[in-house]
């Protein structure tokens, strides 16, 4: 046994030693989008590889018809470099966990610190058939939203796109717990309060038939980008902002509820990162060297069929602003608003909304 | 003031359980009536019955509870720091980190990505709180990990591996075995890969030996980061297995799909044995300078671990569902790695194939060889010399290892199933697929590829389950290629353009490092190739004597 050990410089630190590439400390495998590359770069990009990055071997486990663990026709749309999207959240572990569990603290303080004093009990009895109905109503929305998005981040070409829906589908699950928490909560302190009402009135009520019909159809696509883009581009500004800001945000507390705006008001910038996140993406498609043509076309089909769906959802729940006991807003111009929303979303894409 | 009036009392509020919290939050989900979800991920298991949440939590106490986790990781990050942990880290340890960290984050991406699998297949969404959290638990340990090694990187004395790391990952001849790991989670039949060999073997089974042996051994090589992150990791793999236990007691309902559990667990088991006893075992036994004898050999732990925890408590007893249970699988495992030196040999592979690796290997010294025949009698005869062999050519200017004749080490063939080569090398086997000769490191991994991994089983029709694809056999992809061109293919080249990223030594000094010049003149041939280039007999006559194995000359 005569083997003779290394000699060593004596220390595993940075600098101990100089000898080429003793000083390599970027990732050096990938273009950052700036200058120099930022945290949430160095821990999503290339994490998910293909074979033109840098698959030697190709897939080496195939499903029966031959495809690979991830391919690019999981969507219609076709991309020169799909490789190109950076999430302008910039969400990786750590922000992710830092924002949410703020969400819940807040969320959490407002709620118990309003029934300390007694709120729920002050609402407008109006207002708390809204709550337990519609709000109830809502929850489902947000379910079937995140369900969606959570099918969705499986089939991206890139970890960039796929952990952007990743967190999208965090943000929505959490509100729709948030909702369903927060209902049974101020349900104690309201006599009569009927916590099974909202899915009676998801599953049931007329007026959400075009709403739970505008959902499913985003939970039944098994195109990926769809789902993102049903989501993002066309359901929130037209329906999920329309009821959440145009409507409980705007009303709540003329009802006498201070509760339920933040409560709500979490998801609307949620949904402003998400927003952010898609636009980004879908603009590379559009501008895209070859396919832009494509993807427009592609893109203003799915705004004809997910517009059509959430102009009928949207109004189905108009009956609802009349409602209250105080109207501080009309339907109309929420609306307008909503309308107004998507119309500067969709310019920015290039797309036009369809007439009604 | 009374004794018993504290904050709590005056404060507290009714609220509602976290039983019935649960419950609400289960509610969420309806039938679609309008449009129908797609079945997109194919399985063969019926799923009636609705899994059930064993344990019950919600968003809202997740989200804070891990950002708590986080906190205490990254403090301790911090503190590594401000204690110069890198100035007493082991440099043998870490070189392997390169390699480790190099292939982890992907599968537990893959993970993340599984979660919409059972997510969707799981009937009602009692587990669908379960299936979220582990969703995000995957990105935390994923983007968590990509964390840890570029903090490696930007402390650690020598960064080239770590800079060029997700790019090697895709490349290099040891990775690859990572690679299958990772797709066996989200490839092929949703619930073989995403249920059962994720979360019923992967997680329950052979986490313990990822992310609890490992961090301890880390520990002892000076390494107080990846104890601090994989330990956090781990802590979420209690709600993991759950959610994979859950989903098997809603499988095991079905006497159709106790076939397809049993083919499942078979494959599952012995390719995580196969796959994550190559890699840790070698970075726990291969990786350490800790030569403490009272502490536990890998195979000790894996007897802890694997053989009576899980086996015992969690195989076992499915047996009473009707499963049959192959229990000279973990009998053959065992073997493999106490007998047969499982773990040994693969070691011997990555030093053999130094230059195509992207981290350095240190040779195993007097200290090493004496720890090593104390925990596995025998092995000095077996790989003694060897050693001596690697650190004699570890100096540039010798003839590199993987061809040098003087050594006496024979290439191996490699495992068309599990991807790491034939290394017991009298049980390669060898079968057709499609009327294309493969070869297998075991009669185990020959039944996964042709009879598991294919669209019938046992009369069964099996459409949903997937196929081997893809030039699994690494050495295929440079066959015929002089050494130091497939070096620079690979990008193992450091900035400088000619000194090599790996290096056979620890030797921190530009004048003993490879360089191109030092490696090139050699041709790599695919073994797999050549064997299926061979007449009946002469392939049959080679096998024998693959079959006999090798014997590394003396070194003097």
């Amino acid at each position: 046994m005569t083997a003779v050990p290394s000699v060593s410089v004596g220390s595993g630190a940075a600098g101990a030693a100089v000898f080429p590439d003793s000083d390599s400390r970027r990732y050096r495998y990938f273009e950052p989008r700036s200058k120099r590359a930022t945290h949430y770069e160095d821990v999503t990009v290339d994490v998910q590889p293909d074979p033109e990055r840098y698959l030697l071997q190709d897939w080496i486990i195939s499903f029966p018809n031959g495809k690979g663990a991830y391919t690019k026709d999981n969507t219609a749309a076709l991309s020169s470099n799909w490789h190109a999207f950076r999430a302008p959240d910039q969400e990786w572990e750590r922000t992710h966990y830092q924002r949410q569990s703020k969400i819940e603290g807040m969320v959490q303080s407002v709620i118990a610190n309003g029934r300390k004093s007694g709120a729920p009990k002050a609402f407008n009895k109006a207002w708390v058939k809204i709550l337990q109905n519609h709000l109830g109503a809502w929850k489902h929305v947000e379910f079937g939203l995140g369900t969606s998005l959570m099918q969705a981040q499986r089939y991206g070409y890139t970890q960039m796109i796929n952990n952007a829906t990743l967190t999208n589908s965090s943000y929505k699950l959490r509100l729709a717990q948030d909702i369903t928490l927060y209902l049974a909560e101020i349900g104690m302190d309201i006599p009569g309060f009927d916590d099974a009402a909202g899915k009676r009135t998801w599953l049931e009520d007329k007026g959400w038939q075009g709403a739970r019909e505008a959902v499913e159809s985003i939970m039944g696509s098994s195109d990926y980008l769809e789902q993102y883009f049903a989501i993002n581009i066309v359901f929130e500004p037209l329906v999920g902002e329309l009821f959440r800001s145009g409507f409980l945000m705007q009303v709540a507390s003329s009802n006498g509820d201070f509760i339920t705006p933040s409560v709500i008001s979490a998801a609307e910038a949620d949904y402003e990162r998400n927003l952010a996140n898609t636009i980004d993406l879908l603009h590379l498609l559009v501008t895209d060297n070859q396919h832009a043509a494509h993807n427009k076309n592609l893109f203003q089909g799915w705004v004809d069929k997910h517009v059509a769906l959430a102009n009928k959802a949207a109004a189905g729940l108009q009956p609802i602003w009349s409602q209250p006991h105080s109207k501080p807003v009309q339907y109309a111009d929420a609306r307008a608003q909503s309308v107004e929303r998507i119309k500067k979303i969709l310019g920015e894409l290039g797309l036009v909304l369809p007439k009604e | 003031m009374s004794g018993t009036l504290t904050l709590n009392k005056i404060t507290a509020q009714r609220g509602i359980s976290v039983g019935d919290a649960a419950k609400k939050i289960a509610d969420l989900g309806w039938n679609p009536s309008y449009v129908q979800e797609a079945m997109t991920f194919p399985t063969d298991y019926k799923i009636t019955k609705a899994p059930k949440d064993p344990m019950k939590q919600v968003l809202r106490s997740y989200f804070p509870m891990q950002e708590e986790k986080d906190n205490r990781v990254y403090g301790a990050l911090d503190a590594a720091l401000r204690g110069d942990m890198f100035r007493n880290v082991e440099p043998r340890w870490v070189e392997w980190m390169k390699l480790f960290l190099a292939i982890i984050p992907f599968p537990e991406i893959s993970a993340a990505r599984s979660m919409a699998m059972v997510g969707r297949l799981a009937p009602g969404e009692d587990l669908r709180t379960g299936f979220t959290m582990q969703m995000v638990d995957e990105f935390r340990h994923s983007t968590i990990q990509m964390n840890l090694k570029r903090w490696y990187m930007e402390n650690y004395i020598d960064p080239a591996g770590f800079d060029i790391t997700e790019e090697a990952f895709g490349k290099c001849y040891a990775t690859t075995i990572g690679r299958q790991f990772g797709e066996g989670f989200i490839t092929g039949d949703a619930i073989t890969s995403a249920n059962i060999y994720l979360t019923v073997v992967a997680e329950t089974a052979f986490t313990n030996t990822l992310f609890v042996a490992m961090p301890s051994e880390a520990a002892r090589n000076g390494d107080y980061a990846l104890p601090t992150v994989f330990l956090s990791v781990q802590s979420d793999e209690s709600r993991h297995i759950g959610n994979g236990h859950s989903m098997l007691m809603s499988m095991l309902k079905e006497p159709d799909n106790h076939l397809l559990i049993e083919r499942d667990l078979r494959y599952a088991f012995w390719q995580n044995h196969a796959i994550v006893d190559a890699a840790i075992g070698t970075f726990i036994e291969y990786g350490t300078t800790n030569r403490d004898k009272n502490k536990e050999s890998y195979a000790e732990m894996w007897h802890r671990w694997i053989f009576e925890d899980y086996y015992r408590t969690y195989m076992l007893p499915l047996e009473k569902y009707g499963i049959k249970i192959h229990h000279d699988d973990v009998q053959t495992a065992w073997k493999r790695l106490t007998e047969k030196h499982y773990v040994h040999r693969v070691a011997q592979f990555f030093a053999v194939g130094w230059s195509v690796n992207f981290w350095r290997i240190e040779a195993q010294t007097d200290k090493d060889f004496e720890w090593f025949e104390h925990k596995y009698p025998g092995w000095y005869a077996q790989f003694g010399e060897f050693w001596k062999w690697y650190e004699k050519l570890s100096h540039p200017g010798q003839t590199n290892i993987l061809f040098n004749s003087d050594v006496g080490y024979v290439y191996p063939h490699r495992c068309w199933s599990c991807l790491v080569p034939c290394l017991i090398r009298e049980d390669i086997v060898t079968d057709e697929i499609d009327g294309k000769l493969y070869t297998f490191a075991h009669e185990l991994d020959r039944w996964t590829a042709v009879q598991a991994f294919a669209g019938e089983y046992e009369g069964r029709p099996t459409p949903a389950m997937g196929r081997f694809s893809g030039r699994r056999e690494w050495e295929s992809c440079y066959d015929g290629w002089d050494l130091a061109d497939a070096i620079k293919d690979l990008g193992f080249v450091r900035t400088d353009g000619k000194t090599l990223v790996p290096q056979p030594h620890l030797r921190f000094d530009e004048k003993e490092m490879w360089t191109l010049d030092d490696v090139r003149g050699h041709t790599l041939k695919s073994p797999l190739l050549t064997l299926r280039e061979m007449s009946p007999a002469d392939r049959e006559a080679h096998l024998a004597e693959y079959r006999k194995g090798f014997t590394v000359n003396p070194c003097n």
